[in-house]
């Protein structure tokens, strides 16, 4: 059985590589001027594709060339995977719990952006002790990216704002106050006029895992942590269980006594603080100084990776680590194969598409008895 | 006010108090703010004329504090009477929108102290900038009220931008950009109603993920095209605006309606037509009651699932026609990511609007409004930060959600997925 509930995702992934691919190869002017003579435009297209997808495997897992001296050093590249998946475990978790509870949270990149400001601004303003430190830039961002989120289901608790229009709104707020906050004098980096953050202090960050040399942090960790408390919390807590009773049946949970209001406002505030920590993972750990790009794409790809996931905390941590490999294979990609690091967005959308379509991979595969419920479904507008 | 009193109120009641509430708070804080706080006032200029239509008032000279004061008193007159109006238990449209135009005023007037504002160019470019959004709701109110909600609006204004852009170019013929362009946006649109539809899968989800697909596509296809082959793939024109004789002429009018590229007017038909069909016609009707009530709908023969699948269909090529505004309307080549977001705030102006088309256009043009007002002061230099104009509509938009709009109710359809022989769940 565990091994079927591998098989849909697997295909829809090896089927997402495949129709990227033909893009890659399609779109390349050498496999085009090829066009009068069909086998070895065929041979020429293979080959586009396979270097990209091989550069894309170097840039995320083992790299030959770095394993000549010692073989282990082959395997540093997945030190960037670990560090571009770290801040979307954290932001998928966000999403995922959220949809549990039937809320859709769109919010996640400005709660990122929450997170990040909090933490940057304990981290480079105070001067505290090595641990310390870092523990209360972490609580500042989720703090802040807490009551960020929490607002929303507050409103939506008391007036019935849709948390939907409500996260989107505020993720315009975010990234404007942001911007507005990098040209600050508080935040203006000695001598500099761009918007650019000062560093966070050394006290502030977070360690490394593997030595100087790599990037991994103790950020990955935190974010393992996170997955596990979210799959105690919704798996063995009341609290949880009320989650995940609401997020079935709104009615029907009032009409048993629990508190939707509650519910929906508490939700959101761990859903915030989720994304917030991301925020300061990713500043704490691999970028120590804000810019206005900080939140870069996290939202989308959150939300991405929890779909991915089918909203479980497990499930969550592998499409992050999937999905930060793809990340951090696509910057070689592009930089040694001239292949747009676009094509990642593409290959996630693709691996969505295709897992929220069973039917479509069955039927591709002429798959029989696969375990394809759906476990994502959103409320719509009335719910 | 009694106890007794507030219980008796509806819940609908209870939150069009609130907005009169909230009405009358922004009221006074403009009165405080715009008009009483400043010391001293300094001239602004209104100007009115823009091209060469009948000049009827060059000018206005106001002083920014009597203006800004006139104006807060106006509008908490406005809030008086839609107070009165609730009493009687009338509709107070008319108030609201004097309270919004007065605030507004006020506001402005305050903020373009001792500055020169082009009044009627303002109000153009607000018109130009919700041209997108309009097309955009529209595209939500054809889907949403036939039952599948459509969150890839961005997504089928981005394809129709891309499209209509290179088509335009490789043809170097903007009419054939244009017409390609309700294609692209119908293309994303039957992606989304066949797994939507026929899959039944989750329509949020779904459409989420088709905008990730396009933003994907797009992006890729620009850096590996458009870029290094731009004067083939990306040099395309933009349509020149065409002055409608006479009307163009009308002072104010006609400089913001009448003398717009064709893609302007063809969103007026479009708006119209949708208005009048969605309330008038056997399509409408069936639209509506299968959004509503898809098994009343198939007790009396219609084949739900096929008038949504239609639906949907015209959906994307409306809003696929309103990505080719971004190229052909506008600055002719594509860019990456050019929608920025446009989508979305469509989605947010179709719920403000209440599902509408009326009510949609309206929403869009306060957003288009707020989004140019910001650009023009920004220009001019204003007491605030850029940012904080920037989030202006932004913050206005959670406002009117939570506070004048409160639980609003989509169609009762909308998002859950049709199995035949009454089978919704």
């Amino acid at each position: 059985m565990k091994s079927k509930k591998l098989l849909l995702p697997s295909l829809s992934f090896l089927l997402a590589l495949f129709v990227s691919g033909l893009l890659v190869a399609f779109t390349d002017a050498q496999v085009l001027a090829l066009k009068n003579n069909p086998l070895s435009m065929i041979s020429k297209a293979i080959s586009t594709a396979g270097n990209a997808y091989w550069a894309l495997f170097r840039g995320s897992i083992f790299d030959p060339q770095l394993a000549e001296s010692r073989f282990w050093e082959g395997f540093y590249p997945l030190s960037e995977t670990l560090v571009a998946a770290s801040p979307l475990i954290l932001t998928g978790l966000s999403v995922a719990l959220a949809f549990r509870a039937g809320l859709f949270n769109i919010g996640a990149q400005g709660q990122f952006i929450a997170g990040a400001i909090g933490a940057s601004w304990v981290g480079f303003t105070f001067e505290l002790p090595v641990v310390l430190h870092a523990i209360l830039a972490i609580l500042a961002a989720l703090l802040f990216a807490g009551i960020y989120g929490g607002f929303v289901g507050l409103l939506k608790a008391r007036t019935g704002a849709h948390e939907v229009i409500v996260t989107i709104m505020l993720n315009y707020v975010a990234g404007y106050f942001l911007l507005w906050l990098l040209g600050t004098t508080a935040f203006l980096r000695l001598g500099r006029q761009d918007p650019l953050a000062p560093e966070v202090r050394e006290s502030a960050r977070l360690p490394h895992l593997f030595g100087p040399e790599l990037r991994a942090n103790f950020g990955f960790i935190i974010a393992l942590v996170a997955a596990a408390v979210i799959w105690w919390l919704l798996n063995r807590s009341t609290w949880g269980f009320r989650y995940r009773a609401v997020g079935a049946n709104a009615s029907a949970s009032r009409t048993a006594g629990i508190s939707v209001a509650r519910v929906t406002t508490s939700v959101m505030f761990i859903a915030g603080a989720l994304a917030g920590l991301g925020g300061a993972v990713q500043v704490l750990g691999s970028e120590y100084a804000m810019t206005s790009g900080i939140g870069g794409s996290f939202g989308f790809d959150a939300i991405t990776v929890a779909l991915l996931g089918r909203a479980t905390p497990v499930g969550t941590v592998f499409a992050a680590l999937l999905f930060g490999a793809l990340r951090a294979g696509g910057l070689t990609m592009q930089s040694s194969t001239e292949t747009p690091l676009d094509l990642v967005l593409v290959i996630q959308a693709l691996v969505v598409l295709f897992i929220a379509a069973p039917a479509l991979v069955k039927a591709i595969f002429r798959l029989r008895n696969v375990d394809s419920s759906q476990t994502i479904a959103s409320k719509g507008w009335n719910g | 006010m009694s106890a007794l009193e507030v219980v008796s109120l509806s819940a609908p009641e209870r939150r069009r108090k609130r907005g009169i509430i909230t009405m009358g708070i922004l009221g006074a804080f403009a009165l405080a703010v715009f008009g009483l706080l400043p010391k001293s006032g300094e001239p602004v200029t209104y100007s009115f004329v823009l091209g060469n239509e009948w000049i009827f008032v060059k000018e206005w000279i106001v002083n920014s504090k009597t203006g800004s004061l006139c104006f807060s008193i106006v509008s908490l007159l406005a809030v008086l009477l839609a107070s009165l109006q609730f009493k009687a238990r009338k509709t107070s449209r008319f108030a609201t929108g004097l309270f919004g135009t007065t605030f507004l005023m006020s506001f402005l007037c305050w903020a373009a102290a001792g500055k020169f504002i082009p009044f009627t160019g303002l109000l153009q470019g607000a018109l130009l900038l919700s041209v997108p959004l309009i097309f955009g709701a529209m595209a939500g109110v054809l889907s949403e009220r036939s039952g599948v909600i459509n969150i890839a609006i961005e997504g089928q204004l981005l394809a129709g931008a891309f499209m209509s852009g290179v088509i335009a170019s490789l043809t170097q013929n903007t009419w054939a950009g244009l017409i390609i362009a309700p294609f692209a946006g119908m293309a994303i649109a039957w992606l989304l109603a066949v797994f939507a539809i026929k899959y039944g899968i989750d329509q949020v989800v779904l459409g989420f993920v088709l905008n990730v697909l396009v933003i994907g596509l797009t992006g890729f296809l620009y850096k590996k095209l458009l870029i290094p082959y731009q004067s083939t793939w990306n040099a395309g024109g933009t349509f020149t605006p065409i002055e409608i004789p006479v009307l163009a002429k009308i002072p104010v009018i006609g400089p913001i309606f009448f003398a717009q590229s064709i893609i302007v007017y063809l969103m007026y038909v479009v708006v119209i037509v949708i208005h009048v069909a969605l309330f008038k016609s056997k399509w409408g009707l069936r639209t509506r009651s299968v959004g509503e009530h898809p098994t009343a709908a198939e007790s009396v023969g219609i084949d739900v699932n096929r008038v949504r699948f239609r639906n949907v269909l015209i959906a994307g090529a409306v809003a696929g026609l309103g990505g080719a505004f971004f190229t052909l309307g506008a600055v002719g080549a594509f860019s990456k990511e050019m929608t920025a977001g446009k989508g979305f705030i469509a989605l947010a102006a179709l719920i403000f609007g209440r599902w509408s088309p009326l009510g949609a256009v309206a929403a869009a043009l306060i957003f288009g409004f707020a989004d140019n007002l910001q650009g023009v002061l920004t220009i001019t230099g204003t007491p605030i930060p850029s940012e904080f104009m920037l989030m202006a509509p932004y913050i206005a938009t959670i406002i009117a959600v939570s506070g004048f709009v409160g639980r609003v109710r989509a169609p009762a359809a909308d998002g859950i997925p049709y199995k035949r022989g009454g089978g919704s769940h």
